[in-house]
């Protein structure tokens, strides 16, 4: 795994790389990453003028706190090693791999990054890759590829293809998804990276929306890819912890704390006792309600 | 370097721009630009495109540019992608990126 201090991720936008509207305001909307995409959402005639203009904007517009990451062309096409060595050049955090099915792709891919980072004269290891599951092959195989390397950050379902390769479509309960997210998400927690659920697609559908991305944050996931900017908020909303958990995470901090003064070994809150799972929940919890700006600087709750 | 043939890159839509590069042999860079902003602005577009131009070692072109409202960061990128167009390379131009 890439990181030791985790990183939320509860959107990941979807910006087309040949659009330089999109380009210019994508840091507005406050997703926790962006990604750019020279795949699917760039026509075989545009790839070279895409890359420039996704390098161009990197060089100069202000993407904030977000993660910035691209979605390369896949290892199968003649555009896939410029892409990855103009990107690298341009100082991308994370390189998104599409149709991933083996951990040997995933291999090629951090070495032609490596590669790059020396070629370009970037920092060795200072570029990040993920995986986009699309196929029952890269589900069967989703353990190996998500633990292929240091430098992988995150795994991604991408429903859209794997469904038709499972001979299925996309339904509204999901439940053609079940066995694909489980796999998926097992696969990064093993790993130590992040899981991201795939795009809902009906934007007319808020409630449809609310629904998926509730479920999914039960199962465990980090976030969800978005292909709209109202999306962002919705699902924000859902990953914001309520005032009573909240509360709750503070009361086991300060429990720590207190705890760590009085060099107490054993940590215990009403009186039953706090263990390393209930204080990296305490620890997530405040993460987010600090990014759903619910506590101020300090950690006190912000009454609405 | 010569530009080969008529190159374009770009599109007509909000924030880009359409950069249409031709031939010529002599005459330096000469820039024929649409912008609603040209008064204020055009002195600083054209400079980017000559600029990139110059960074190919491009000396005599006929660019032709439609500007709907570009940053100087599309503006070059989409220069550069008109001028690899035009000169039929392929291999991103590293040095000038």
């Amino acid at each position: 795994m890439a990181e030791t201090e985790e990183r939320l991720r509860r959107t990941m936008m979807f910006v087309p790389g040949n659009n330089p509207a999109m380009l210019k305001d994508a840091g507005i909307y406050g997703a926790d990453s962006i990604m750019f995409d020279l795949e699917d959402a760039v026509s075989l005639k545009e790839k070279d003028a895409a890359r420039d203009l996704v390098y161009e904007a990197l060089q100069t517009v202000d993407y904030g706190n977000a993660e910035k990451v691209v979605r390369v062309n896949g290892v199968d096409t003649p555009f896939y090693k410029d892409d990855v060595r103009a990107m690298v050049k341009a100082g991308i955090d994370v390189i998104r791999l599409p149709k991933t099915e083996t951990a040997d792709m995933i291999k090629e891919l951090v070495d032609d990054v490596a590669s790059a980072e020396t070629e370009f004269g970037r920092e060795e290891g200072s570029t990040h890759v993920m995986a986009a599951i699309e196929s029952a092959k890269g589900v069967v195989n989703a353990n190996e590829i998500a633990a292929a390397s240091d430098r992988m950050i995150g795994i991604a379902l991408s429903a859209e293809d794997y469904t038709t390769d499972m001979k299925t479509h996309r339904y509204p309960d999901g439940r053609e998804l079940e066995y694909a997210r489980n796999v998926i998400l097992h696969a990064a927690r093993a790993a130590g990276i992040a899981a991201f659920d795939t795009v809902f697609t009906n934007l007319d559908d808020e409630a449809g929306l609310i629904r998926e991305t509730q479920f999914i944050h039960q199962l465990g996931y980090d976030g969800k890819s978005v292909i709209n900017p109202r999306q962002i908020a919705v699902i924000n909303k859902v990953y914001a912890p309520t005032k009573a958990e909240i509360q709750t995470a503070q009361q086991v901090i300060a429990a720590i704390e207190e705890a760590h003064e009085k060099g107490s070994g054993v940590i215990s809150l009403n009186g039953q006792m706090v263990d390393r799972p209930v204080a990296l929940r305490a620890q997530r919890v405040m993460n987010l309600a600090k990014a759903s700006h619910l506590v101020d600087e300090e950690g006190n709750y912000v009454e609405e | 370097m010569e530009i080969k043939k008529t190159a374009l890159a770009g599109t007509l839509e909000s924030s880009d721009i359409q950069i249409t590069l031709s031939p010529a042999t002599a005459g330096g860079i000469q820039i024929d630009l649409d912008s609603a902003v040209a008064s204020q602005y055009g002195d600083e577009i054209k400079k980017v495109i000559t600029d990139t131009l110059t960074g190919f070692k491009i000396d005599n072109a006929l660019v032709k540019a439609v500007d709907k409202g570009a940053l100087d960061c599309v503006i070059k990128a989409r220069t550069i992608a008109a001028a690899q167009r035009a000169l039929e390379q392929t291999e991103p131009a590293w040095e000038v990126l």
